[in-house]
């Protein structure tokens, strides 16, 4: 991590999971005043469901983390995972299900979502996720955008998507702030927000930024303008980080008043964020020798990359990927809607996963969202073929605990594990089947979505009043 | 690579070469709904000549012996377009579209259908056999006429050219068209009535051209066949008011021979497509309101619109994100999914597997195709498990009786990147 201990100290609090100071200027008196980011100005208002103890029993488990049980048991309490064995106490009172022949596993978490951001009815009012206006639109949050009644959200949670990261779209070569959401309805985009999670930072290579704005005559309109613009822009996102961290310094020792402190420029305070390690790079990158540049480049100004997205290519490098502690978020097998994806082959997944990286299987999708363990199992499939022995058990990572990794929320969720939220998914059949459907969705323990009963299926506004609400999706 | 070459070679002699028999294997899509176990099948001069339990096998026969596997008919894509694009985001290599084109009704795809395609070796693999080819309707409501197409390796593989035209007549049409649905439909009647004009006299339409004549001559020629019903039209809606009004076109043009292109509503209107019968080619999962025609979307259309009696083939349609044919069987095993949760409305297995095989075909007028039946095309897969599993895949690809290869472009980036770690020399070496 970096050296700065001032910086950190004044940015840490931003997006790490412990409740935020007050900021620190709206004290009116004691110490010397210092002035600082505020840490969270949007903060999630999401709050748990009343859940009662749950007992499921006699159930085929993937735990989320590799491992399998045949007959097992999982208890849901308070809204965690309590114990998961082969069999568990049950306290009296707990509510108990008999899954005999039937399939637990925890939620999915889709890494790659515009869902809120792009919502169905899909129409140009209610397009919001590229602010295309210049390449570098860092100060941008996608979760300003987030409409809580996007329909899209009720599909995905029918699917078994528990958790899902909100990223503004690739027009841009900085695109913005992700959010990563509860699939829990709210009247808010801050009712649905992660408590806790670390806000991302959306960047994006390839075609689409060079594209954008080189057909409006200005850069990046190419590869290398791309790079570029990046590395211009992270050299003055360190100037500023220089400034507040000399003004903090200054600040502690009494020597700065607040009027000394550095104008807030937002752009570069998520670059900030970034630089000080508590923002997560999500990174839209198609092909190998792009994210070998970008790689090179976070070392440069030192950063580190969390994930690339729809790394089509990641196949090509999947050993550098390893080595640099980066994931791959990646489609099962799209390819060919556009040159940066041409060389997409099914088995990617498979390879960064021998190669021992994170492979995280992911949507950038609404209609996608709703089966990801469809597109896991003809990853899985295709690796099988080509001579990898990649167990069920194993591939569910790709889907809960790597995605839950490369949002930083790994210690929440992504398993099934003591301590962790109760995220949990129970099928009517093996996940990895199509004939398997999630029966209930379980969020923090309280049941969100049960497949039999209507009143467990949530309706937005949107779709009040109009032909097929609330239907069986 | 050797066992590639071989293949290959095989591929591209000629279909009478070979009597082939499939044997052992479990047998499905035949004219019974059951599957037939151990099963074996007969193809001779590209044509199926024996199917069942207990056939013999012909002397001289090649066998391919299917035990512990599936044999199924070839996956008939409903809409899809391989062949007629490489890369869809890059202009000179998709011929989908003519925005800037004078011609629209009278555009015919068929010249733009490239066998090298990449697309068709990947779709291949994937148990797809044929596909109808639809072309874009971006200027005008008409996009012009599609193709059926095989996916053979090697030979002329536009099965039937000019296999129906195609219209658009929802928002997209609307667009088109100038802005709104009414003109839309004005539009489309007076297109055909200016055919009908035509098919009167093509002289004096093309002499006695008034100034509110729209069409171009090639088009209005084009339209005859539509609308004297020796051309199907395939007619892209989603909601259920469009398909009514689609519906009611038959009271002015009593020969349209309609194929409804999305219909993700049709169910709100599943009798009376049922009762007109026309057939429906969705792709069945896409269940969000993404659009204000198509609030109705729900996985349980399918589902609906088979119960009332719609013939439905699946196909890929714009909103699909994927848009490959090849997944066009899982899509059909959701179906099956669909008919398990509480309330929904699904497939059994045979009709799932109906719609992504004989029902598409028959939609085209494609009865010889599509079923594993004396006297049926040698349209025919080997799976290596379930079709409609996610993890099953083809061991064997046969389109009219010719053995194909089943490997693409795919496979050999695989094979040059399976075991990276180990590199004497830069990976271009490889293959």
């Amino acid at each position: 991590m970096r050296k700065s201990v001032v910086a950190a100290l004044l940015f840490t609090a931003a997006c790490s999971s412990t409740p935020p100071p007050k900021t620190a200027s709206s004290k009116p008196s004691g110490p010397p005043e210092i002035v600082s980011i505020p840490a969270d100005p949007y903060p999630s208002t999401y709050r748990p469901f009343p859940s009662v103890t749950t007992v499921i029993q006699n159930a085929n488990i993937y735990d989320g983390k590799g491992g399998k049980l045949v007959g097992g048991a999982v208890r849901l309490e308070n809204g965690k995972i309590a114990e998961i064995g082969q069999s568990v106490a049950v306290p009296a009172g707990a509510q108990v299900i008999d899954a005999r022949g039937l399939w637990v596993t925890p939620g999915i978490i889709d890494i790659h979502s515009h869902m809120g951001d792009y919502p169905a009815p899909g129409v140009e009012a209610n397009s919001d996720g590229n602010e295309a206006t210049s390449p570098n639109r860092s100060e941008v949050w996608a979760e300003h955008s987030v409409w809580p009644q996007d329909p899209q959200f009720t599909r995905a949670l029918a699917g078994g998507v528990t958790t899902f990261h909100v990223l503004p779209g690739s027009a841009n070569l900085f695109g913005g702030r992700g959010v990563t959401l509860r699939n829990v309805l709210g009247r808010t985009a801050q009712d649905m927000k992660f408590p806790g999670a670390p806000a991302s930072l959306k960047m994006a290579c390839g075609e689409n930024p060079k594209r954008v704005y080189g057909s409006k005559n200005q850069p990046p309109a190419t590869r290398m303008g791309n790079m570029a613009v990046n590395r211009q822009v992270w050299s003055d996102a360190a100037i500023y980080k220089r400034k507040w961290d000399d003004y903090g310094k200054r600040a502690r020792a009494g020597t700065a008043k607040p009027t000394d402190a550095p104008r807030r420029e937002l752009s570069n305070d998520t670059l900030m964020g970034v630089l000080n390690g508590d923002i997560l790079v999500q990174n839209h990158c198609y092909r190998a020798d792009e994210m070998a540049n970008v790689i090179a480049m976070s070392k440069e100004f030192g950063y580190k990359v969390s994930a690339f997205h729809h790394a089509v290519e990641a196949y090509k490098i999947a050993d550098l990927l390893k080595q640099n502690d980066i994931c791959a978020a990646i489609w099962a097998d799209w390819w060919g809607f556009k040159m940066e994806s041409y060389d997409g082959i099914r088995e990617n997944a498979a390879f960064v996963d021998a190669a021992g990286g994170c492979t995280v299987i992911h949507s950038d999708d609404a209609d996608g969202t709703q089966r990801l363990n469809q597109e896991a199992a003809k990853a899985m499939a295709a690796g099988r073929r080509a001579g990898l022995p990649i167990t069920p058990e194993h591939a569910w990572t790709w889907l809960s605990l790597n995605p839950a990794k490369g949002l930083g929320i790994a210690s929440q969720t992504g398993s099934l594990e003591p301590g962790k939220r109760a995220d949990v998914i129970l099928w009517n059949g093996e996940p990895f089947s199509v004939y398997s459907r999630p029966e209930k969705v379980w969020i923090d323990g309280a049941v969100m979505y049960d497949w039999a009963d209507p009143a467990k299926r949530p309706v937005t506004d949107f779709e009040l009043g109009q032909p097929g609400r609330g239907d069986t999706k | 690579m050797k066992a590639l070459l071989a293949l290959l070679l095989a591929a591209a002699a000629p279909a009478a070469a070979e009597t082939i028999a499939i044997t052992g294997g479990t047998v499905a899509g035949t004219l019974s709904d059951a599957p037939i176990e151990g099963g074996t099948i007969v193809v001779r001069d590209g044509r199926i000549v024996a199917v069942g339990r207990g056939v013999a096998v012909p002397a001289g026969a090649t066998v391919i012996d299917a035990t512990g596997q599936w044999v199924t008919p070839g996956i008939f894509a409903g809409m899809a377009y391989m062949g007629i694009s490489e890369v869809d985001g890059v202009g000179a290599t998709n011929d989908r579209g003519a925005e800037k084109s004078p011609f629209s009704a009278a555009i015919d795809i068929a010249p733009g259908i490239n066998p090298a395609a990449n697309n068709i070796a990947v779709e291949r693999q994937g148990g797809v056999t044929r596909s109808a080819i639809g072309p874009n309707a971006t200027r005008e409501i008409f996009g012009g006429q599609g193709a059926v197409i095989s996916l053979a390796a090697a030979g002329d593989i536009v099965t039937r050219p000019r296999a129906f035209q195609y219209v658009e007549l929802g928002e997209a049409g609307a667009r088109s068209a100038g802005g709104s649905r009414p003109v839309a439909f004005l539009n489309f009647r007076n297109a055909l009535q200016e055919a009908q004009r035509y098919a009167a006299s093509p002289v004096r339409y093309t002499d006695g051209r008034g100034r509110d004549d729209l069409l171009t001559r090639l088009d209005a020629a084009a339209l005859v066949p539509v609308v004297e019903g020796r051309q199907q039209l395939i007619v892209h809606v989603e909601r259920a008011q469009d398909i009514r009004n689609v519906l009611a076109l038959r009271r002015e043009f009593p020969k349209l021979r309609l194929i409804l292109l999305g219909a993700r509503e049709g169910w709100l209107v599943a009798g009376d497509i049922a009762a007109a019968k026309v057939p429906v080619i969705t792709q069945p999962m896409l269940d969000n309101p993404n659009s204000f025609e198509a609030l109705a979307s729900t996985r349980n259309n399918v589902g609906r619109l088979v119960r009332a009696g719609v013939v439905v083939g699946l196909g890929l349609i714009e909103q699909d994100a994927s848009f490959q044919a090849r997944n066009l069987p899982n899509y059909a095993g959701n179906m099956v999914a669909q008919a398990k949760v509480p309330g929904g409305v699904g497939l059994t297995w045979a009709e799932a597997l109906r719609s992504v095989t004989s029902a598409p075909a028959a939609i085209f007028g494609m009865g010889d195709t599509g079923s594993l039946a004396s006297g049926q095309r040698g349209d025919i897969v080997v799976w290596d498990g379930d079709p409609l599993e996610l993890t099953s895949a083809p061991t064997a690809v046969l389109i009219d009786g010719v053995r194909q290869p089943i490997t693409s472009r795919q496979t050999e980036l695989r094979d040059r990147y399976l075991g990276l770690q180990n590199q004497a020399a830069p990976l271009q070496y490889r293959r």
